[in-house]
Parts: C-alpha cells; sequence; structure tokens
C-alpha cells in the first residue's frame, strides 16, 4: 500500500506537519505513534504556556496535545505502533499490535523528538537505588498521581528544569533545590530569581552532582559546592535537560547521524535526509527547542514535502558539505542548490557577543552579522544558496569579540 | 515442628541457584535461602556476561576444572531451559611487543586447559576486528568463548528448582546456627514477624560476598572476603556491529584486564576496572574511574567515542586472599563450604553444582534424582529469537527501547513461579528500563503495572502519605 505521507511520530511537529499537509489537499496522511495516543511530551505537563505560536492560546500541556491531534483530523492515526526500521524508497517497517507489516510512501517524516540525557551517560557516581529519573518520567508520574517521591533535587537549569519545579508546585511537593553546575543558570539570571520567588527552593549554581547514596532508594547526594562538599538529603533525583534526539531510526543506513554536532539525522536545506524520500523535522533534528518552534519546524518540512510530491524540489545531490567552527553544532549539513537564501541554524555555548560569519572553502565571505550579548544560544544566519558549482564547503562560524 | 529440609543453600546469587538446581534434580529436599528481596543481589547481579572456557585459567586449579565443567554443562541444557547462547568466540589481542612475547606462554598454557586457540598477525586481526585501534599487533582467537544472558541463566536454575519442588525463602538473612543431632537450625534475622527458624541436615554455604561471615556460623572461616569492585559501561546498540568477538587484552599478573563485547541483548560492554575496597555491600561507581574506563575503551575502538552510553554499572567480586576457589564438605559439621568464587560464577556455577552434589555423596549418602524433571524455560530477552513484542497480537508495549510489553511484565511480577521481588528484579527479567533512554518514556507505565507488587513503588499521596 502506498501511501502519500508517513508520519513517524506524533508529538508537535509531526502533528503540525500533519495539519499542514492536510490543510493543503494532501489527503492520504499516516502518522505512526507508538503509544496509546498521540499529543507528545506537552501530554504530560500541567503548567500553561503551551500553543501560544500555533494557536494563539496559552493553555496546559495535555489541551495543547488534544488541540495538536483535532488540528490534525483526516490523518489516519496508528497508535501503539513503532516503526523498526526505514528503508530506502519509502519503505517503513512497523511493529503494530496485529504483528509487524510493512507500509511505504512517497515522503516519510521522521518527527520522533527527544528525550534527556540518563544518569549514565553523564557518568555520575554512587549507588544506583530507585528514584534516579529524567523530568519526562517525572512529570509523567505527576501527571498520572503514581509519583512514589517526595524530596526531589532537581539537576540542571534549562528551562525544562523550571518546568520540573512547576511540576512539583503542582503536585503539592517541594523540591530540596535546583542545582546548576556551571557559575551562572542556562536560563538568564531572571528565570532563577523568579523561581526562588516563586517555589521556594533554594536555586544553587557551581554546584555539581558527585555522587548518589542510597542502596534501595536514593537516601542523599553529594555535591560539590562551588569547592566544597556536602551531603544534601533527598528521596529522589530528577536529572534534566541535556537533550538527546531519539535516533534509534537514524542507524546510519538508509539516512546518515551528524554523530560530531547535532546527533540527529544529517538533513539539506528542505529538511530532507540523504535519503530523498525521507525528510525530518522538530526535535529530533538537535537538542531541544520550545514546542511553538517545533510546530513551526514540522510546518516547514511539510511545505518541502509538498514541494517534493509534486517533483519540484531540486535534487537531493550534489550538495555543499556545512562545516561549524566554534559552534555545538550546525544544520542543514548540507545545502543542495536553489533559488533564494538558505537559512543556516547554530548553537555555540552562552557567551558574549561577537560575530557569526558563513565562509566558502576559499574564504569568501558570504554573509556576517552580529551576535548581541545576550543572544539565546540557538544562532541563525541567512545567506544566499551558495551554488554547487563554486562552492565546495560552506563554514560557519562564531567570531567572539576581541579575536 | 519445623520441616526438615536435606539440604539448604544460604545465598541465591548464580553459585547458589545452580547448587539449588542440582540438589533439587538429585531428588534432596532443599530450601535456598536469600537476605534479600529477590535472587542475584550481590555479585552476581554485575559481570561482563561471557560463558568462559577457561582458557586462561591456572592449569590444574579447582577454578579451571569447573569453568570447564560449567562450560560444558550450560551447553548441553541451555537450550532446554530456553537460554541464549551467542557462540562470538573471542579475539586476545597483542598491543605490544611486551603482549606479542607472552602469546606463546597463553596459547601453552590453553592448550593444557584443554582449549585450542590459533595465532593472528597484525593483518588477521584487523580483518577479524577492523574496527580496533591499528596499533593491534597481533593475537589468538579463542572459538568457544560465548555471550549468555547473565540474569535469566540463575533464573532458569533456581526456576527449575522451584518447579520441581525446592523452596525459595527471600527476605530472610540468616543470623545464626546451631547443628545439633545431625541437623542445622538456622535462625532467620527478625524482620519484625517474629524470629524464624529453618532446619536441615546439610547447609551448602553459597553466600558470595558474605561467604566468610555465614562460614563463621561454622567454623573460623579459613578465608576473608576481600571484595574487589568492577564497574563496566554500557553502549548504545549502535555500537554493537564495532566488533564481532570478545576483545581481550593480555592480562597481566594483577588484572584480566579490561574487556571489550557485545551482549546479548546487541548492546556492546566494556570494563570491568579492578578495585579492591573493604565494603562489601555497596558498589559504588565513581566518575574518574567511569571517565578512564570510557578512554580506555575509545584506545580500543576508537569510533566508540561517537556513540552514546546507555548504561554504567557496578558490581563486586568476593575475591579471597587465595587464587583458587574455596570449596570443601565439613563431613562431621554437616556442611558444604563454597567460597572465593571470584569473577569467573557465571561461567562455572553449573560445574560447582555437579562437584558440590559430588561431594555431598562422598560425605552425606547418596540421591535419589528424580526421573523425570520439569524444565521450565525462561522468556527470551535476546534479539536473537522471536520476542512477544513482535508476535502477532501482542499485548502493548511498555517499554520501547527494548520492546517489553505489558504481557511480560505483569508475568514477571506475578505468573511466575519466582516473580520479581524488587525494580531491579523487574528490569532483570523483562529489560523494561533498560534500554537507550532508560526509563524516560517507560518508568510511569512500568510503576503502575509494579506498584501493586512491590511496595517499594507504592504511590506517596501529597504531603507523602502513602
Amino acid at each position: 500500500m502506498n501511501h502519500d505521507v508517513i508520519i513517524i511520530g506524533g508529538g508537535p511537529a509531526g502533528l503540525s506537519a500533519a495539519r499542514h499537509l492536510l490543510a493543503s489537499g494532501v489527503r492520504d496522511v499516516v502518522v505512526i505513534e507508538r503509544n496509546p495516543e498521540c499529543g507528545g511530551l506537552p501530554r504530560f505537563c500541567l503548567h500553561r504556556g503551551w500553543g501560544a505560536l500555533d494557536f494563539g492560546r496559552l493553555w496546559r500541556g495535555p489541551r495543547y496535545a488534544r488541540a495538536l491531534v483535532e488540528a490534525a483530523a483526516g490523518a489516519t492515526f496508528l497508535t501503539n505502533c513503532a516503526v523498526t526500521a526505514l528503508e530506502p524508497d519509502g519503505v517503513v517497517r512497523v511493529n503494530t499490535p496485529g504483528g509487524p507489516r510493512t507500509l511505504r510512501a512517497r515522503a516519510v517524516l521522521l518527527a520522533t523528538g527527544i528525550r534527556e540525557m540518563p544518569r549514565s551517560a553523564r557518568l555520575i557516581g554512587g549507588t544506583r537505588p530507585w528514584g534516579v529519573m529524567n523530568t519526562g518520567a517525572f512529570q509523567e508520574m505527576v501527571r498520572f498521581q503514581t509519583l512514589p517521591f517526595r524530596a526531589p533535587v532537581i539537576i540542571g537549569s534549562e528551562l525544562v528544569a523550571f518546568s520540573a519545579l512547576e511540576t512539583a508546585r503542582h503536585a503539592g511537593l517541594r523540591p530540596v533545590a535546583l542545582l546548576e553546575e556551571n557559575s551562572s543558570l542556562s536560563v538568564p539570571a531572571i528565570v532563577g530569581a523568579a523561581a526562588r520567588l516563586r517555589y521556594q527552593v533554594p536555586v544553587r549554581t557551581g554546584c555539581r552532582l558527585v555522587e548518589i547514596c542510597g542502596q534501595d532508594r536514593v537516601e542523599a547526594i553529594i555535591v560539590e559546592d562551588n569547592g566544597a562538599r556536602r551531603r544534601l538529603r533527598c528521596d529522589s533525583i530528577v536529572l534534566s535537560g541535556r537533550f538527546v534526539p531519539e535516533t534509534a531510526l537514524v542507524d546510519g543506513r538508509t539516512i546518515l547521524r551528524d554523530l560530531d554536532g547535532t546527533r540527529g539525522p544529517v538533513i539539506d536545506n528542505f529538511y530532507r535526509c540523504t535519503d530523498p524520500r525521507i525528510f525530518a523535522a522538530g526535535n529530533v533534528l538537535r537538542g531541544v527547542e520550545h514546542s511553538g518552534y517545533v510546530a513551526h519546524e514540522g510546518r516547514s518540512a511539510a511545505a518541502a514535502i509538498l514541494r517534493a510530491l509534486r517533483d519540484d524540489l531540486p535534487p537531493s545531490r550534489p550538495a555543499i558539505a556545512v562545516e561549524g567552527r566554534n559552534l555545538r553544532y550546525v544544520y542543514p549539513q548540507r545545502i543542495v542548490p536553489s533559488d533564494g537564501k538558505t537559512m543556516l541554524f547554530g548553537r555555540s555555548a552562552r557567551g558574549a557577543g561577537g560575530d557569526l560569519v558563513a565562509r566558502d572553502a576559499s574564504g569568501r565571505e558570504l554573509a556576517r552579522r552580529s551576535v548581541g550579548r545576550f543572544a539565546w544560544p540557538r544562532l541563525t544566519l541567512e545567506i544566499p544558496t551558495p551554488d554547487v558549482e563554486t562552492c565546495d564547503a560552506l563554514i560557519l562560524e562564531r567570531e567572539h569579540s576581541g579575536q | 515442628m519445623t520441616p526438615l529440609f536435606d539440604l539448604a543453600v544460604i545465598g541465591s546469587g548464580v553459585v547458589g541457584c545452580a547448587v539449588f538446581r542440582e540438589s533439587v534434580l538429585a531428588g534432596l529436599d532443599t530450601l535456598m535461602i536469600e537476605r534479600a528481596p529477590d535472587l542475584l543481589a550481590g555479585a552476581s547481579k554485575a559481570n561482563s556476561a561471557i560463558l568462559h572456557t577457561g582458557f586462561d585459567s591456572k592449569p590444574g586449579s579447582l577454578e579451571q576444572r569447573l569453568i570447564r565443567a560449567g562450560h560444558r554443562e550450560y551447553l548441553a541444557i541451555h537450550e532446554r531451559l530456553g537460554l541464549p547462547l551467542l557462540k562470538t568466540g573471542a579475539t586476545l589481542v597483542a598491543w605490544n611487543d611486551q603482549d606479542l612475547a607472552q602469546l606463546d606462554g597463553i596459547d601453552a598454557a590453553a592448550r593444557q586447559n584443554g582449549v585450542s586457540l590459533h595465532r593472528l598477525d597484525a593483518e588477521g586481526v584487523r580483518r577479524r576486528e577492523p574496527s580496533l585501534a591499528p596499533t593491534a599487533c597481533g593475537g589468538l582467537v579463542v572459538d568457544e568463548e560465548s555471550l549468555i544472558d547473565p540474569w535469566s541463566a540463575p533464573l532458569a536454575y533456581a526456576q527449575q528448582a522451584v518447579v520441581n519442588g525446592g523452596v525459595f525463602l527471600r527476605n530472610s538473612p540468616v543470623a545464626s546456627g546451631t547443628y545439633e543431632d545431625g541437623a542445622w537450625t538456622l535462625r532467620l534475622e527478625d524482620r519484625g514477624e517474629g524470629e524464624k527458624t529453618v532446619r536441615a541436615r546439610v547447609v551448602v554455604n553459597c553466600a558470595g560476598l558474605q561467604g566468610d561471615i555465614v562460614e563463621a556460623i561454622a567454623r573460623s572461616s579459613p578465608f576473608t572476603i576481600k571484595p574487589r569492585k568492577g564497574q563496566f559501561i554500557v553502549y548504545d546498540k549502535s555500537a554493537y556491529g564495532l566488533i564481532s568477538s570478545v576483545i581481550l587484552p593480555v592480562p597481566s599478573p594483577v588484572t584480566k584486564g579490561i574487556v571489550a563485547t557485545r551482549t546479548v541483548f546487541g548492546n556492546l560492554l566494556v570494563g570491568p576496572t579492578a578495585e579492591p575496597q573493604d565494603d562489601r555491600d555497596v558498589a559504588a561507581l565513581g566518575r574518574p574511574q567511569l571517565e578512564s574506563l570510557k578512554a580506555a575503551g575509545e584506545r580500543l575502538l576508537p569510533s566508540l567515542a561517537r556513540h552514546d552510553i546507555t548504561a554504567t554499572y557496578a558490581g563486586l567480586r568476593p575475591a579471597t586472599e587465595f587464587s583458587d576457589y574455596q570449596i570443601e564438605a565439613l563431613p562431621d559439621r554437616g556442611w558444604i563450604t563454597v567460597g572465593g568464587i571470584r569473577s569467573t560464577g557465571l561461567s562455572s556455577a553449573l560445574g560447582i553444582a555437579r562437584h558440590v552434589r559430588g561431594l555431598y555423596e562422598e560425605s552425606f549418602g547418596r540421591c535419589r534424582p528424580l526421573a523425570d524433571p520439569l524444565w521450565p524455560r525462561v522468556p527470551n530477552l535476546t534479539e536473537e529469537f522471536p520476542r512477544p513484542g513482535f508476535q502477532p497480537d501482542r499485548d502493548d508495549i511498555i517499554c520501547h527501547c527494548e520492546s517489553v510489553t505489558r504481557a511480560e511484565i505483569r508475568a514477571a511480577l506475578s505468573d511466575s513461579p519466582l516473580p520479581a521481588g524488587c525494580i531491579g528484579g523487574l528490569r532483570r527479567r523483562t529489560r523494561c528500563m533498560m534500554g537507550r533512554c532508560q526509563g524516560f518514556y517507560c518508568t510511569r507505565r512500568v510503576v503502575e503495572l509494579a506498584a501493586p507488587y512491590l511496595p517499594e513503588l507504592a504511590t506517596l499521596g501529597p504531603g507523602g502519605a502513602a
């Protein structure tokens, strides 16, 4: 059975893409979701603030998730179905409740989202008791009132850490502390100050989790607090942030993964992976952006897919490789020739201003702009799309002031 | 009157479980006693999951003989119990001239141990394991080294014992014991339910890390447990294909060194460290050691640096002041000591069990083997064989990383001869929460299913009331 579009992942990116495709007249859109219901991670976030950019509302997460699903009405939803492999020619292997099935589509959109880095990959020391979890699991347990803890410590200070604080407040829990190992918070300092006031929770910077204590359950943690070791009693640990794309399907065979940068799939300037039938959008592209941004990416990828369905996209090869300098990552990782401009996205560690510069391999400058001193770590630069005849490689560099 | 068992096994690590099985199959009325809520609570829960050939053991040692016997026995019974065997073989790699100079000696010792190896030059190593660092300059191939499931194996042994009449007592630390009129009375620690005692004609001490403490019930212990910690890193399934065989280093006099191996679950494992410590209960991870282990893994396999880490764990091995196993029967005390089973217990357990049965028959009387024992199979957790999550009309998948269904989790919690006694036991029986997300996506649903069975997961309402 050949579908028009198969979307893998029923979260904000995938559902927004479905919404846009259906509104544009594509009839046969299949959304594959491995959970019993669609909606993605917002399903478990009870605080307000969802839907501002895509629905003009400030909903709680579950309401926003419902609105996303409703807006994609007309799609075929395959829930409880897990994709096990992506293959060339739009072939998608699915593990359905009725057994394994093979589907096929003219275009496939990978929108599998992200998760937070587990304790293991952070190389945290100490014992391995019950009670160490990511924010995702924490919020889901609060949502379903199955949380077996009451005194968590929250590690990290990306936005999601403050989302965890809000969740804790909702559940009537008072977290023991919020700890950030860097000398400043990952969010603007004002957020930290507001959090102290609103939640009455100590927010510490320069404070690193060294060791987890407790045999069966978490009993305490040892932290290195600005050089001094101390013990902090708690019954659970919420490891927040440090998002990693969910790339089980990006296995390097059908499509390539950007292992040294985003750790998501390699895409071109049309959200297209290294197999021309497969597209990707949303947080699977890189560690985290908020849902409104991700929904916008879903729409942009849908626009590219519409062109692909009309055979109106430039060929996927040859492409110009894009490389980042002084950046944690840059995407798209390849640029194919096209009319108009191309947007480059990068991310750097927080820091003082400077310039963002795009050059070709010969050093010729294509675009430059200054980066504000308090710029969000997300960096963008619009460039005139280079010609593959005259440009083999493109370098996006963050130049710090004084360099 | 408390019933009198023929045999009481203290400890339910892999050795205890194997002895339990052997004893029940030998027709003895057997009890296995465990202080923790589930089996495999000590040394046996953390190892490298390799079924060794014993090629590098000391020729003539008891350890060497029992590894060989255990390996053989596993090959003979694994299919009937539903246990996997992944015959990857091993490649012992020389990284410099010093290593190269030792290969002949290792080869000769292996031949003495009844294992034949074959030699590889640098090119041969590269062809066999192309992802290894290019400094690999030679090696030896050990064909029979294999991978197994380190948790399902002991579970299968204990389960076979239970369905054939054995009794498993959990949450029961043995506090003391007295031997009178040819029978032991063991007093179990009071856990608020009043003092309990159990009685058996013969006690087998398989207490692992507590071995010398338990031994002191019968006599002044001739050995002292000197725990040695090993830390491991499990890499994402994306790294599975980097090697095809177990990568062994040339051992130094002090340690066998760091091994890289696939696992039967489809991951890649690097470890262990070897760190002596006094504490015999707590195996704590340490960031500096994990960092150097990670670096060591990347020296072997440079591309490992680009793969995600899925899990880290640490285990304790019950080493003693002796290099060999400490196994003997005390005929006049109704006691069999099985101590100092340091890092090879998974491979030797079935051999140890046979040996213990022999000691029992020599000292305490003949056995009446069961004529037609039951052979219950354990659920398959490996990707080698079909798993329930991929069958038509499967139940909902709860853990997506490892494709674990609700039915599998339910079965492990209630519908099993040996249900899980703690969340770790549930993870080891089903693989839920063991995959790349480490519970990010499935913790809530697992907790919902498990909370009625595992009191530690009881929900705390607002304000903390259970």
